[in-house]
């Protein structure tokens, strides 16, 4: 590892803590959901290595517990995490194009909500070792809440899970809004994105779309509007800021 | 027919392995369309946005507790506080607004 990429792991495993924290209380009842469906321990602490997706897995554990088929929970998974195909395309124009095919492959492995979220945060190019570095730590926190969730229960109380929560949404805000303050469309994108997102899913109207449908559908249309009124260039001088 | 956990688990992680896969190792150069980069440029911002509220106030077990964080978590992020700052202070706003007989 060279010294660059040491940094970055560092710095990556720094802004995974907070994100291993969030996860670890998503996870928690991420965990009863999975006990429900009759996941063992073992059987959940792998499904949550393996997907890193609270509402895919949330999604899957009902799924299983209806005893549904293996095919409708195939195209239920790819609906409820549609959202990380966009992410991912965003992430390709973060990686400079020299980026071996490994590393591509590996940083994959985590492209979630928070991690997406940090990487996309970061000056310039992303370095594959800073996500490497906050999802070493992230991961732990993830799988390890869904193994405890299934064995403790309902012990943690209430107040203190539901709190933790709010993490994450912190962790949005810390991202989206500093960015905000300093680009108007930005900051026009977000508070359209708020307003739209709570009609979307006050409106009976929407009652019958998936959380993971109104996700993809209000990004799109949000992204597109925003791109064709507000074209930038800004991938290219993003260096310049800092 | 009897399922077995073990296939139903593989199905969910092949698939949203290769969900976030495909376009990480298809997408080898820059795009260079104005638009679509903007498009790209555009989506982390509308999506954390709409993935944040209302959500923030149903994860909650008062939606006023949601929307003081919503609140405080706009404010100090506004004010330069960093990621681990803002997740904390978040969830230390929840926490008390839920103490308060109030709500």
């Amino acid at each position: 590892m060279t010294q660059e990429n040491k940094i970055c792991f560092q710095h990556g495993m720094r802004d995974g803590s907070p994100i291993a924290l969030g996860y670890f209380a998503v996870a928690f009842t991420l965990g009863i959901a999975a006990r429900n469906a009759g996941l063992s321990a073992i059987q959940a602490l792998i499904a949550s290595i393996l997907n890193n997706a609270s509402a895919g897995e949330y999604a899957g554990f009902a799924l299983i517990a209806a005893g549904s088929s293996y095919v409708e929970t195939a195209i239920m998974t790819l609906v409820v995490n549609a959202r990380y195909l966009l992410m991912s395309c965003a992430l390709s124009q973060k990686l400079k194009a020299d980026t071996p095919l490994r590393h591509r492959m590996a940083v994959a492995y985590d492209v979630t909500d928070e991690i997406f979220g940090i990487c996309v945060a970061q000056p310039g190019y992303l370095n594959p070792w800073y996500a490497y570095g906050a999802i070493v730590v992230a991961i732990p926190g993830w799988a390890l809440g869904t193994f405890f969730g299934v064995i403790m229960g309902n012990v943690l109380p209430t107040r203190v899970v539901s709190a933790l929560s709010v993490g994450l949404y912190g962790m949005f805000l810390a991202i989206i809004i500093p960015p905000a303050r300093k680009n108007r469309v930005i900051a026009g994108v977000v508070a359209v994105g708020f307003a739209a997102s709570y009609i979307v899913n006050r409106l009976p109207l929407f009652d019958g779309l998936s959380t993971g449908i109104k996700t993809i559908a209000l990004t799109v249309a949000l992204a597109l509007l925003a791109a064709i009124l507000f074209p930038t260039d800004s991938y290219s001088d993003k260096e310049e800021v800092h | 027919m009897e399922h077995n956990i073990w296939i139903y688990l593989l199905v969910m992680a092949a698939v949203s392995y290769l969900i976030r896969m495909a376009p990480l190792a298809l997408i080898r150069k820059e795009i260079t369309n104005k638009y679509l980069r903007s498009f790209l440029f555009y989506v982390p911002y509308a999506t954390l946005a709409v993935m944040t509220f209302p959500a923030i106030m149903e994860a909650t077990q008062t939606p006023a507790a949601g929307l003081c964080a919503l609140i405080a978590g706009i404010v100090l992020a506004w004010k330069g506080c960093s990621l681990f700052q803002v997740a904390v202070l978040c969830c230390a706003v929840a926490f008390l607004v839920e103490l308060l007989p109030v709500f």
